[in-house]
């Protein structure tokens, strides 16, 4: 051929049929187990003032709360280097929310083995939900660097059977 | 393509490339410090004061390499690659030296605080931690630099299209200038963080800044960041390699489709680095996971034209077989075994990166130790190992003497690949197993697990080959500038030829405006609403901290 044309090798275009088809696979299935069935990523929450967050609000006074039998919210406070609180005891079953923000610069929140993984940031709360059905204990380490003393955060939850 | 009647562009290269050298060479070396300090060797207590932390070198680390080394040897490469497939010198050669003075400058700012202790922010410098304004201006003028270099790519592309009507732009300098492009657009995002967020912020005229708005500006441009740097790696392996593998380019079409791929597509995907924010709706999450997964498609297409065009070299080599042909490829040419190897390690880093893409799936690595893993496969070895593989021809080319060893060279690479798939196993399993956090100086850390310490340990050995191979990097490199007999014949730029005349690629592969207007609605679409939002929700009141 001698005409400017868009050539394609036979073999090439099959891979790339394939290569399409699975990336769509990929895509379709991320957005069903997100949005269907419920795998999600943290959601935005609320805004705050990372001034006034130690004097008002629910961070005032950090930590965790029942609210029926079996259902939790805990909210954890990060600063520089410590999670307030860095132990919290729930039974094994428990359904716990996590609320999550900073009082100073950015933290990371990932408890080990869980899809609870927020980055934390001054001025926005993160919130993320999880069912502790095995009992042991959930470290959670701090995930951003956030100074020289980022290495000593962490805490952990454990469950009691 | 010998490079006579080029000795400004030379010029303009050699010291770009030089700077890249040097910048790798301090940087890496905290790398295998870091894993060391992981498995329970401390070697920062011989470094202090000069080195107060950890993370002091981890900041060093990553600016040097991730952005020293990589922008100057690709506005390096790039200067040659654009002047010599286009036959025709820069048009303004002042507005590169301009390009090359403005980086240097920069450089040298941003090193101030750096080496003081008083930018130890890390690579992605996030507020509110706060550097030196320093810091800020310094790299600010490294990224000025780095578009004005572009400008000048385009003025010269512009003057040798009124010579050449009709004719099409030759790959290699369509594939590097269009990356300059991309460029341009990516760093609107990190220039508008630092111009309007951080710089008035560090001088005090704003009170505080809203971190979920500087982030989302930050990764507008830390994505793209990362095909800034893959993609002249890509035109050696499309461009060149072949030709040094005695093969052909196996579609300039392709090549050329890919290319406008990524520029469209590897721009408007910052938000996979901010799945786990709190502060933007996961509807815009999603709608950058998938434009994510389709920026992979041109990288599978680059897969597949990359290997047939080597496959075409070694079967014309005597290769046979189906996979026969493999040990016919140039294996003792340092500069193919290097770039070969490269791409082995990046197609691993290609597979985890989808991982990284994939939405929810993210959640179980982010910020973990698998996340250094993955990036040491791309950036740190598809990367790096090619533009090392580049160097043993260009340092010969640029100097006339001949690659100090071969036989070094090629060790290098190979210990290289090694120590890499050592110490990215590793880290990629403790993230994923333990969920051990990445940017940390995990040998203090008093959670430090026993069950961790086996790869540890493991990730450790592999640094101490990378240590070995970075001492043989130095060696040839110094050896082929000081220490080597001049070349019999001059070491040329290799070109490959397409196997099909590039006039018959079709025109609107080579025609920008219709391109650029589809990235222009593409980043509408994807940060238009959103950057509204956090704009006119924008609450700044996070005041600065110095934590280190
Ligand atoms: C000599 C070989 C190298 C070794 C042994 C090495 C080792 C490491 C390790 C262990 C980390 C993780 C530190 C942590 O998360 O606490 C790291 C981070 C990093 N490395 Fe390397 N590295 C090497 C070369 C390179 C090269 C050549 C590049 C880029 C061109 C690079 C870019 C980076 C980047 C961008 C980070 C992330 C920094 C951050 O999280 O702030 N490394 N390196
Ligand atoms: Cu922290």
């Amino acid at each position: 051929m001698t005409t400017e044309h868009l050539h394609i090798d036979p073999a090439e275009k099959r891979w790339i049929q394939v290569s399409i088809l699975v990336l769509v696979i990929f895509a379709v299935a991320v957005g069903l187990t997100g949005f269907v069935m419920g795998f999600q990523v943290p959601l935005p929450e609320q805004r705050v003032d990372p001034a006034l967050i130690t004097q008002e609000g629910p961070f005032a006074e950090p930590g965790l709360r029942e609210l029926a039998p079996g259902k939790y919210e805990a909210y954890i406070l990060s600063q520089i280097w410590s999670f307030v609180p860095n132990e919290i005891r729930v039974p094994q079953g428990a359904t716990v929310t996590f609320y999550v923000t900073s009082k100073d610069v950015q933290h990371g929140f990932h408890i080990q083995g869980t899809n609870v993984n927020v980055q934390v940031l001054p001025g926005y709360v993160g919130k993320m939900t999880y069912r502790f059905d095995k009992p042991g204990t959930y470290y959670f380490f701090c995930t951003e660097y956030c100074g020289l003393g980022h290495q000593a955060m962490y805490g952990r939850v454990i469950v009691e059977p | 393509m010998t490079g006579e009647g080029f000795a400004h562009e030379r010029k303009l290269a050699a010291w770009n490339i030089g700077i890249a050298i040097v910048a790798l060479i301090i940087g890496s070396w905290f790398g295998p410090l870091q894993l060391f300090e992981h498995a329970g060797l401390d070697l920062y207590k011989y470094l202090a004061p000069g080195i107060a932390s950890y993370y002091q070198g981890l900041t060093l680390h990553a600016v040097l390499n991730a952005l020293i080394w990589t922008t100057f040897f690709i506005v390096g490469f790039t200067t040659l690659a654009v002047t010599y497939t286009l036959k025709r010198p820069l048009r303004y050669p002042w507005v590169n030296t301009l390009a090359l003075i403005l980086m240097v400058v920069g450089l040298l700012l941003a090193a101030v605080p750096l080496l003081l202790n008083m930018a130890t922010v890390l690579y992605t410098f996030y507020p509110p931690m706060k550097a030196d304004p320093l810091f800020y201006i310094g790299l600010t003028l490294v990224v000025v630099g780095s578009w004005v270099a572009g400008y000048g790519f385009y003025f010269t592309l512009h003057a040798w299209r009124k010579e050449n009507p009709g004719v099409r732009t030759p790959f290699l300098a369509f594939a590097t200038i269009l990356n300059m492009v991309m460029w341009q657009i990516a760093t609107l995002g990190v220039a508008a963080e630092i111009l309007g967020l951080l710089l008035p912020w560090s001088f005090g005229l704003l009170k505080g800044v809203d971190t979920e708005l500087a982030r989302t500006l930050f990764w507008w441009t830390g994505h793209p960041l990362v095909y800034f740097w893959l993609l002249p790696a890509y035109a050696s392996w499309y461009g060149m390699l072949p030709k040094q593998a005695g093969g052909k380019l196996f579609s300039d079409t392709l090549a050329r489709l890919a290319f406008w791929l990524f520029l469209l597509f590897s721009l408007p995907v910052g938000l996979h680095h901010q799945y786990v924010d709190p502060g933007v709706p996961p509807g815009w999450k999603y709608l950058h996971a998938v434009l994510t997964l389709t920026v992979a498609l041109p990288s599978l297409m680059t897969a597949f034209t990359v290997v047939a065009s080597l496959e075409m070299g070694a079967r014309a080599r005597g290769g046979k077989g189906l996979f026969g042909w493999i040990l016919k490829l140039p294996w003792k040419d340092p500069s193919y075994a290097a770039q070969n190897l490269a791409m082995i390690l990046f197609a691993f880093g290609g597979i985890g990166g989808i991982t990284n893409a994939s939405y929810n799936v993210n959640l179980v690595i982010h910020n973990t130790i698998w996340v250094p893993g993955h990036l040491h496969l791309t950036v740190a070895s598809g990367v790096t190992l090619t533009f090392i593989g580049i160097l043993w021809w260009l340092l010969p080319h640029l100097t006339g003497k001949k690659l100090f060893s071969p036989k070094l060279a090629l060790a290098q690479a190979w210990t290289w690949f090694f120590g890499m798939i050592l110490m990215s196993n590793s880290l990629h399993l403790l993230g994923l197993h333990f969920g051990v956090p990445r940017r940390t100086a995990l040998g203090a850390a008093p959670y430090n697990m026993p069950e961790w310490r086996p790869f540890q340990i493991e990730a450790a050995i592999g640094g101490a080959i990378l240590f070995v191979s970075l001492i043989l990097f130095i060696i040839v490199v110094v050896g082929t500038v000081f220490a080597s007999k001049p070349v019999e014949k001059p070491v040329e730029m290799p070109v490959a030829e397409a196997l099909e005349d590039p006039q018959l690629t079709p025109a609107w592969l080579d025609r920008w405006r219709p391109w650029l207007a589809f990235v222009a609605i593409l980043m509408i679409i994807a940060y238009g609403p959103l950057l509204y939002q956090l704009i006119s929700a924008g609450q700044f009141v996070s005041p600065g901290f110095k934590v280190w």
